[in-house]
This record gives C-alpha cells, sequence and structure tokens, in this order.
C-alpha cells in the first residue's frame, strides 16, 4: 500500500472528494495557484480548474463568511485558514452563523462546510502559528471538532468531514505533518514512510466522526489524548515501563464517551493530555466526563497535562510543550497514588 | 520643540466625535443634506465601466417629483397595475407592522420591529427578483416576504412562537427564514449576512446557473468588518450580487455619521472596490424599483456587483425597546424631506388616473380585515405565553442532522 505523509494524505482526501462531487470547492489564503504554505492543496488548482481551487483575499472571516453562503446554497467548500492562530476574525462566522443555521432556521438552510487549519507548537513558530484552539470550538452547539493523528486517519476523517451534512473544524497538528512527533524535538522524527499509519490506501474509504481508537491496549492506566501528544503519550508511557492503554480521541464533537468509559472502568486510572492550555480545556471536560461516569472506579484523581496557561513563548518552545517527562511524571504519580 | 520633546507649533491635539445637527428639543433640520430633483440624475447603461459613474455614489436618483409625476431617465418602467400592486404591498407591511406592534404591546410576543416609513425599500426591491435568486435580509425587510407572497399568518406564528411556527420557536420574533421565497434565515448579529450573501452569489457562479443575490445592510452596521470582507470578496471575483445599505439615518440611537466618518456617503464605500455605486431616494417605489433592476440586470449579465444606498428614515422607534424622543427631535420624522413612501405612490397613482381617495380608503379597510383575519387564525395557534407553543422536546432537535449520544442524554435528563 502507498505510504503518505499527512499533508499528502489530507492532500489525496480532498483530490477524492474533488473527484467524485463537484459541488467540493477549495479556496483560503495561498490555496490556489501555490497549493497553500503546506502543500496541503498543491496540484488541485491545475487539476479542478480556478473555480474549484482558487487563492482567497487575506481575510478570514470573508473566508469563511463566504464558505457559509456556498455551503447555504448547495456547495461543500473546503476551506483552508492558513494557522488556526488566524481563525478568530471568522469566529463570529463560525459560532454564530455556521454553527446555527441548521437549528435557527429548522433545516430550511444547513452548513455543510469543513474548515481546515494547522495547529500546535513545535516548530518555533512563537504565539501566532502554535495554537491549540480546539476547545474555543467544543464549546459551541452545532459544530463537529475533529484532530487526526495519522496519515490514515487523516485521509478517512476528511473525507467523513466533507461528506458530513454540518460543519466541521478540521484541526490538523502540523509537528506531526512529516512524521509521529514523540516530544523529543532533540532526536530525528521518523518518516510517515516508516510508519504503519502511513499506509493510505488510494481513492474513497472514510474513518467515522465520533468514534475513538484505542492506540494501545494497556491495563494500568487510561491516557485519553489526541494528535501529536499521541505520541507523546506512547513515549511517556515506554519510558516508564506503564502498561498504558492510550486513546486517540480522534473527534472531540461529538467525543466517544463509551470508550472511555469502557477503558477507564477497566483500568481505574485516567490521565488527560493535550496541548492546549490548561485552563478550561478540552482536558477539564474530559476530567469531569471521567468523574461523572467512572467516580466509583477510579482509584486515583484524574490528572491533567497540557501547555502551560501561557501564551506560547518562542524561545522557550520546549520549557512550554507538555514532552514525555512531564506526561511521564504524571503517569508515575497517578499509578503511585495507590 | 519644548524642552521635553514634546512638539509644540502645532498645538495639542483632540478627538473629533460627529454629532448630529440637532438632538432632542431642537428644531429638525436637514439642511446639510442636498436632495437633487426628481428627474435630474442621468441612467448610465447597466454595462458602464465603475470609473466611469462614479458621480452616481454622491448623488441621488429620484423619479417622483412633488407633483407626483414620473420624470427623468428611471421612470415608465411599471404599469398601472404593477403601481397598484406595490401601493398594496406596501399598505399591508404599514398595516401588519401596526398590528404586530400592538400584538407585543399586548404581551402577545416578546419582540417587534416595524419599517415605518422604509416600505419602499424592500417591497419595490422584491419585484426586480425572480424565483430562485436570495435575499440575505437584515431585520427591516419583510416587505420582500411581503411582496413575494410568503403567507401572513406564517410570518405571525414565527412572531408569536407558537405551536405553528415554522421556525419551532428557536429565533427571536422577526428573525424569518424562508428558503422558498428566497429570504435567507436572518441571524440578529449585524453584517454577518453580507459576506454569506456573496458567497452564495459566487457558489452560483461557479455553478453556472443564473440565479443572483442580494446583500442587505443598514447604514450603522456598515462599520462591521463583515461588510468591508463583503466588498472585498465581490470585488474579487465579481460576484452577482446586489449589496445594498438601507440608510435610514439611525442605528437605535447613534445618528449615521458614526459609522460613515469622513465618507461623503455610503455609497462612495464602494468606490475604492470598484465597484459601481449608485444613490436611491429609498421612499420612492419607482426609483427604487429602477435603481433594483439596474443592479439585478447587472449582476445577472455576469457583469459583477452593485452597491446600492437607500436613502431613507426611520420613522418609528428601531425596535419596541427603545424611544426615540430620547435621542432625537420629536418631529423630525415629519421634516424629513422624502416624505412618506405610501403617501407618494398614492399621489402618483391618482395623478396617472389609476387610483383614486375613495379606492384608497377601500383597500385600507380590505387590507385591514385581511391582516386581522390572519392574526386571528395565528393566534389560534397559541402567543408566546398562551395557548400551543413548540414543545421543549423540540429544542434539542436540528441542532446537527444526526442527533449526538450527548444531547440524547441531555434530552432524557431534561425529561422531554
Amino acid at each position: 500500500m502507498p505510504r503518505k505523509t499527512m499533508i499528502e494524505s489530507i492532500r489525496d482526501a480532498m483530490d477524492t472528494m474533488m473527484e467524485r462531487d463537484e459541488n467540493v470547492v477549495v479556496f483560503g489564503e495561498d490555496v490556489g495557484f501555490f497549493g497553500g504554505v503546506f502543500r496541503c492543496t498543491q496540484g488541485l488548482q491545475a487539476k479542478y480548474g480556478k473555480t474549484r481551487c482558487f487563492d482567497a483575499p487575506i481575510n478570514e472571516a470573508g473566508i469563511v463568511g463566504a464558505a457559509i453562503g456556498m455551503a447555504s446554497y448547495g456547495l461543500k467548500p473546503c476551506v483552508e485558514i492558513q494557522f488556526a492562530d488566524y481563525v478568530y476574525p471568522a469566529y463570529d462566522q463560525i459560532v454564530s452563523e455556521a454553527a446555527r443555521l441548521r437549528y435557527r432556521s429548522n433545516g430550511d438552510f444547513t452548513c455543510p462546510m469543513v474548515v481546515r487549519m494547522p495547529v500546535g507548537g513545535g516548530i518555533f513558530g512563537g504565539q501566532t502559528h502554535s495554537q491549540s484552539p480546539e476547545a474555543l470550538f467544543t464549546h459551541v452547539s452545532g459544530l463537529k471538532v475533529v484532530v487526526p493523528s495519522n496519515p490514515y486517519d487523516a485521509k478517512g476523517l476528511l473525507i467523513s468531514a466533507i461528506e458530513d451534512p454540518d460543519p466541521v473544524i478540521f484541526l490538523e497538528p502540523k509537528r506531526i505533518y512529516n512524521g509521529p512527533f514523540d516530544g523529543h524535538h532533540d532526536r530525528p522524527v521518523t518518516p510517515w514512510s516508516k510508519h504503519d499509519l502511513g499506509e493510505v490506501p488510494d481513492g474513497h474509504y472514510t474513518v467515522p466522526l465520533g468514534k475513538a481508537i484505542k492506540r494501545r491496549e494497556g491495563s494500568q492506566l487510561t491516557i485519553l489524548t489526541y494528535g501529536t501528544m499521541v505520541y507523546v503519550a506512547e513515549a511517556a508511557a515506554a519510558e516508564h515501563n506503564i502498561d498504558a492503554e492510550i486513546i486517540d480521541l480522534r473527534t472531540l464533537l461529538p467525543l466517544d464517551l463509551e470508550t472511555i468509559i469502557e477503558s477507564v472502568s477497566k483500568t481505574g486510572r485516567c490521565i488527560v493530555v493535550h496541548e492546549a492550555t490548561l485552563t478550561s480545556g478540552f482536558g477539564a471536560e474530559l476530567a469531569a466526563l471521567v468523574q461523572e461516569h467512572c467516580f466509583y472506579k477510579l482509584e486515583a484523581p484524574v490528572a491533567r497535562v497540557a501547555g502551560w496557561d501561557t501564551p506560547y513563548p518562542h524561545a522557550q518552545e520546549w520549557d512550554y510543550f507538555p514532552g514525555p517527562s512531564r506526561v511521564g511524571r504524571a503517569l508515575v504519580e497517578t499509578l503511585e497514588g495507590l | 520643540m519644548s524642552d521635553d520633546g514634546i512638539a509644540v507649533e502645532f498645538g495639542p491635539l483632540s478627538l473629533h466625535v460627529p454629532e448630529p445637527a440637532v438632538r432632542p428639543g431642537g428644531e429638525p433640520d436637514f439642511s446639510n443634506v442636498t436632495f437633487p430633483d426628481a428627474g435630474s440624475v442621468r441612467r448610465p447603461d447597466v454595462d458602464t465601466n465603475p470609473e466611469d459613474m462614479r458621480d452616481l455614489a454622491f448623488s441621488i436618483i429620484r423619479v417622483l417629483n412633488p407633483e407626483g409625476e414620473a420624470v427623468g431617465p428611471w421612470a415608465n418602467l411599471l404599469t398601472d397595475d404593477q403601481l397598484v400592486e406595490g401601493l398594496r404591498h406596501m399598505m399591508t407591511l404599514r398595516t401588519f407592522d401596526a398590528r404586530m406592534q400592538i400584538a407585543q404591546r399586548q404581551g402577545k410576543t416578546s419582540f417587534y420591529m416595524q419599517h415605518l416609513g422604509e416600505e419602499a425599500v424592500s417591497c419595490a426591491f422584491r419585484k426586480a427578483l425572480v424565483q430562485g435568486d436570495m435575499n440575505f435580509p437584515t431585520y427591516r425587510q419583510a416587505g420582500l416576504l411581503i411582496a413575494g407572497e410568503y403567507p401572513m399568518v406564517e410570518m405571525m406564528c414565527q412572531i408569536y412562537s407558537n405551536e405553528r411556527d415554522p421556525l419551532k420557536g428557536r429565533q427571536l420574533p422577526i428573525m424569518y427564514s424562508s428558503k422558498e421565497h428566497g429570504f435567507f434565515s436572518i441571524s440578529g448579529n449585524l453584517a454577518t449576512q453580507y459576506i454569506q450573501a456573496v458567497g452564495w452569489a459566487m457558489a452560483s457562479a461557479i455553478k453556472k446557473d443564473s440565479k443572483i443575490a442580494a446583500a442587505w445592510i443598514g447604514d450603522g452596521s456598515t462599520a462591521e468588518s463583515d461588510f468591508h470582507a463583503a466588498l472585498v470578496f465581490a470585488s474579487t471575483y465579481k460576484a452577482p450580487v446586489v449589496l445594498n445599505i438601507v440608510n435610514n439615518q439611525w442605528a437605535i440611537s447613534t445618528f449615521q455619521g458614526i459609522a460613515r466618518g469622513g465618507s461623503g456617503t455610503f455609497a462612495a464605500r464602494g468606490l475604492g472596490f470598484g465597484i459601481p455605486a449608485l444613490r436611491v431616494d429609498g421612499n420612492d417605489y419607482l426609483a427604487v424599483f429602477a435603481v433594483a433592476q439596474w443592479a439585478t440586470e447587472r449582476a445577472r449579465r455576469n457583469l459583477g456587483p452593485t452597491l446600492v444606498e437607500y436613502v431613507t428614515y426611520r420613522a418609528g422607534a428601531h425596535s419596541t425597546s427603545d424611544d426615540p424622543s430620547a435621542y432625537r427631535p420629536k418631529m423630525e420624522s415629519e421634516a424629513w424631506p422624502l416624505g412618506d413612501p405610501i403617501m407618494r405612490l398614492k399621489n402618483h397613482l391618482i395623478a396617472r388616473g389609476a387610483w383614486s381617495e375613495e379606492r384608497h380608503t377601500q383597500t385600507e379597510a380590505e387590507i385591514l380585515d385581511t391582516v386581522i383575519a390572519a392574526q386571528k387564525e395565528a393566534e389560534s395557534f397559541g402567543t408566546l405565553h398562551a395557548g400551543g407553543k413548540p414543545s421543549a422536546r423540540d429544542m434539542f432537535e436540528g441542532v446537527y442532522e444526526e442527533m449526538p449520544p450527548h444531547l440524547r442524554r441531555q434530552r432524557q435528563q431534561a425529561g422531554v
């Protein structure tokens, strides 16, 4: 089977859907002729023409607002925000408009739209190229929020997102575009071409929204995580010889609560890991749900490892990033809580 | 320079905050506004280069003169029957508003917004559209529905949030939605719909269809970033959209100068984008239609967007939640130089010999009967606090096409 990077698999998903459905259109800043700053849309304009894949003015509210209008017309826009850090001008369009259009019009108008954006740090992008704003979207009724962690899932989830009848926020952890980064920034990253999850089938397939997956079966504790932190969690557990069950949530909204309850009920311990800032982060929702549903099975408090509550710094990137040592410490503390 | 490095030769700076000409207690004064004579403004060809018609952003296109005659190059587009129909639409909207305004005072709904003085804008514009076109309206364009033959009972059921409310009680009163009638769901957030209209129009062009869009905004919310986003996108992609600005002089209590700033007119906002801009007497049914027809034809011929500023006056309060006497002279409405749109069309029809005082009075009575009958029917399905209402179960439906597990759990918790 062909192996692809996450960039190639994301491009493949859009290519597959543009081929199958002429209502799929792709646009954003630098997305057309050049193919995007991360090259996710490379070649799509040449293949499908300028009216299916095109450059947009630097105006995120305009990109998303226009996409909402197109979606209500019957197109399926899949737009790119160059970095999640730039999405805020479009936040009103996403929150007040896309998310509520079906509800407020009682289904008279709908918004089948995907907004893709790279998230997360680890590339020395400072505070304007590193943020993980997922919790700003999981708090919004009417949205779906997806975070893939590998090329296979990225393609299957993006196809599901494009086919979904409702607006989907598709967050792409840019640090793992080219390989599964485990948080050891001083070591080389294995490219996706040497990783099983880099195997991406040609053509159409889907990974369903709302379904988590166990990346590792384990008995001692459950790690709830997603995106880049899946690999950081794997590394931390391996380095501490901890038999962790690692759940890659893949979709944050709607959440696969069943898989979480089943796992935590079995292990009795749970830690939540994300790169986004701690306070009011998605981990808070996960911790609340775990204690609501698994309280009598828990043998230790639910721990959270997250980005510090500061803006994403530049020079101090690796002091900020919740790498394997911080995750490892939380794993040990949660186990020693016996 | 002074010793501490502060530049002194020009004196201290001061902040400019625009003020309306008159405040409550003063005499209404529109002497600063220039109103060209009816018939005096040229009508360029629809395919005119925007560069060659910039003057029209600073004028006012008018058709009806003080004698009630239709004059000039924008006149004579509508037949007697069409004009009588237009008059009926405006009278219906005004009567509808009056009844719903009272219904709100009676506690039958929480909120209402009327069109008093602005009826011509949406009623006449609707006449230039065809089935399949889409408006992205604000809350003050219900004339698009009335003139589009949308059933008044449906509108009232929405206002009452009753058991027949097509929006199941989820949306504030008057935030209608009807795809079939070319009326996009009203958000309630200002300006967001402007860029959506451009996107919708782009979609029609991408699909090589023939449908066009109409965006709507008020003078105040042209200050929003979404307005400017819409102009950029419309200009870049030459979208088949008419960009309407209804300048009714007042954004709640804030006069239009706060949003307009140093720009001469709102229409002039289009010029920097290379978008042709027209300014029209919004209280002149014939002029509004003529301009709407020009702009829609331009869009249909794939010549791109047009920006239209309707100069009108909000004769009533902004909504049922404010009192205009607190921020503008009480008699300002009567002093408005462009008069009342219904009276002006009525006088024109009488001047044409197509109408009479008797027919007008009779029509008023007929319309009142029709509106009251619709109101009775709507009220038989409930009002906000009495009778049939949407179920609490409906509250959980329609957030997504398929209800996700967490909403199912919450619905169970709510016991509905």
